[in-house]
């Protein structure tokens, strides 16, 4: 195995191109343990981490930009970022030990393929997209596009994630991420739950984003309960609308970490308390940024 | 096989080894460097045995591959001492009993000092999730936490 370190952007793809067995790493906390479970090593190991735009953490009024191998210690401590979105650094804060945050990238979460990457339902319920490059420049998909099935992407051979765009949080919006794990660290999701609640003026709910992991082949949005919410308050009847729509949108595995049915009434008990905390922060944030 | 050259600091010093692209930071410490204060527990990231700084950034050695670290500053357990004297961490881990039989040792004095050197002064709590990326099998811990808060008190009245 070849490990290469490139520049640029374009030197990553024309190395992609050239080795079809090529591979791209960020962090290799998933990388590492596939191939000392077996999986077989790349010819060559690309290094995203030397490119510059990979690793920056940039606001240019309209939206965030973040770099596909940024180590998630990197947002988590950006007070700005985090202010911003604490969902979703909450859900990036949550992957592994500090040893493993300083190494983890929100790409990297993505593109692994698992169905309970804390990451992905943060991003997707705000609207991140992933800017992907190949041989023939960039293109620009939502996050939610990415994940096809377990380890599985959309993205060509000769494709990565040079960043995620997010656009800046609106007035009284608010998001939050929550999972539930058999202990306090260190472990993965049973239900991972994502929300993101936009409040109309009167207070009433104007815009509603739920996202759900772990508890299908890939993170699934939850549009009933979207419906659910949008017009309404949070009263005891919509809140347990959204309970019910979120564990029917379950389409789960058992396994050691919990049974198909502690999944789907876990991923209802979740997705309300995260709705509950979306809306409050939303409360908090009554002016514009 | 062509080795790659990889020129950094460790320790304090200028450090130059020859490796394998397919080597771990680790091994290479362990192998090539001749510092085996850093241990191979599970080779996964999960138990924090073999944890450094790089860029004084705590990460477990066992995922980064030794070409990447090329230009990088390392801190190893062995580089705590100064001058022969213990860092107040080892003091205290010595004094406090907070360790038996020592493989988890090193990365645990590693991820301390990551923590001390970000916040000075750790709640409990803060000390606990600091240190949820290091296992112990003997301990049960407490002598660990006591141990990081002795040397915080310490080191802060210095």
């Amino acid at each position: 195995m070849k490990y290469v370190a490139p520049s640029s952007v374009e030197e990553a793809t024309s190395l992609l191109s050239s080795s079809p067995s090529a591979q791209v790493f960020a962090g290799a906390t998933d990388v590492v343990p596939q191939m000392r479970a077996g999986r077989p090593a790349p010819e060559v190991l690309v290094d995203l981490k030397k490119i510059e735009e990979l690793v920056a953490v940039a606001n240019d009024g309209d939206k965030w930009t973040v770099g596909a191998a940024t180590p998630t210690a990197n947002l988590t401590e950006d007070p700005a970022f985090s202010e911003e979105f604490p969902g979703l650094a909450e859900a990036a804060g949550l992957i592994g030990s500090d040893q493993i945050q300083n190494r983890s990238s929100l790409g990297g979460n993505l593109c692994n393929g698992s169905p309970a990457a804390d990451s992905v339902p943060a991003m997707v319920v705000n609207g991140a997209r992933a800017v992907v490059a190949g041989p023939n420049g960039t293109r620009v998909l939502d996050v939610a596009e990415v994940v096809t099935g377990p380890g599985q992407t959309s993205l060509a051979a000769d494709e990565f994630i040079v960043e995620f765009e997010i656009d800046r949080i609106p007035a009284r919006t608010g998001d939050a991420y929550l999972r539930m794990i058999p202990r306090t660290e260190m472990d993965i999701a049973v239900v991972g739950a994502g929300a993101r609640i936009t409040l109309a003026e009167d207070g009433s709910i104007e815009h509603a984003a739920l996202a759900l992991a772990a508890v299908a082949p890939t993170v699934v949005r939850v549009p009933d309960a979207e419906a659910a919410l949008v017009g309404n308050t949070a009263d005891d009847e919509t809140l347990s609308a959204v309970a019910d729509a979120a564990s029917e949108a379950c389409d789960p595995i058992d396994d050691k970490r919990g049974t198909v049915a502690y999944r789907k009434q876990v991923a209802g008990v979740l997705a309300k308390r995260a709705v509950l905390i979306a809306i409050e922060r939303a409360q908090q944030r009554n002016g514009t940024n | 096989m062509a080795r790659t050259h990889v020129t950094t600091v460790v320790n304090g010093d200028e450090t130059e080894f020859l490796t394998d692209d397919s080597t771990s930071l680790l091994n290479a410490l362990r192998d090539e460097v001749g510092l085996t204060g850093a241990k191979e527990g599970c080779g996964t990231g999960d138990c924090g045995a073999c944890s450094v700084m790089v860029d004084d950034k705590v990460t477990c050695a066992c995922l980064v591959f030794a070409p990447e670290v090329d230009g990088s500053t390392i801190l190893t357990v062995e580089g705590l001492a100064d001058s022969g004297e213990l860092h107040p961490l080892q003091q205290c881990f010595l004094e406090g009993a907070a360790l038996q039989c020592g493989i988890c040792t090193p990365g645990f004095l590693i991820s301390a000092k990551a923590l001390l050197d970000k916040n000075p002064d750790p709640t409990e709590t803060e000390i606990r999730y600091a240190l949820a990326g290091n296992l112990c099998r003997c301990t049960g811990y407490d002598k660990i936490i006591r141990a990081v808060q002795e040397a915080a008190r310490e080191m802060r009245d210095q």
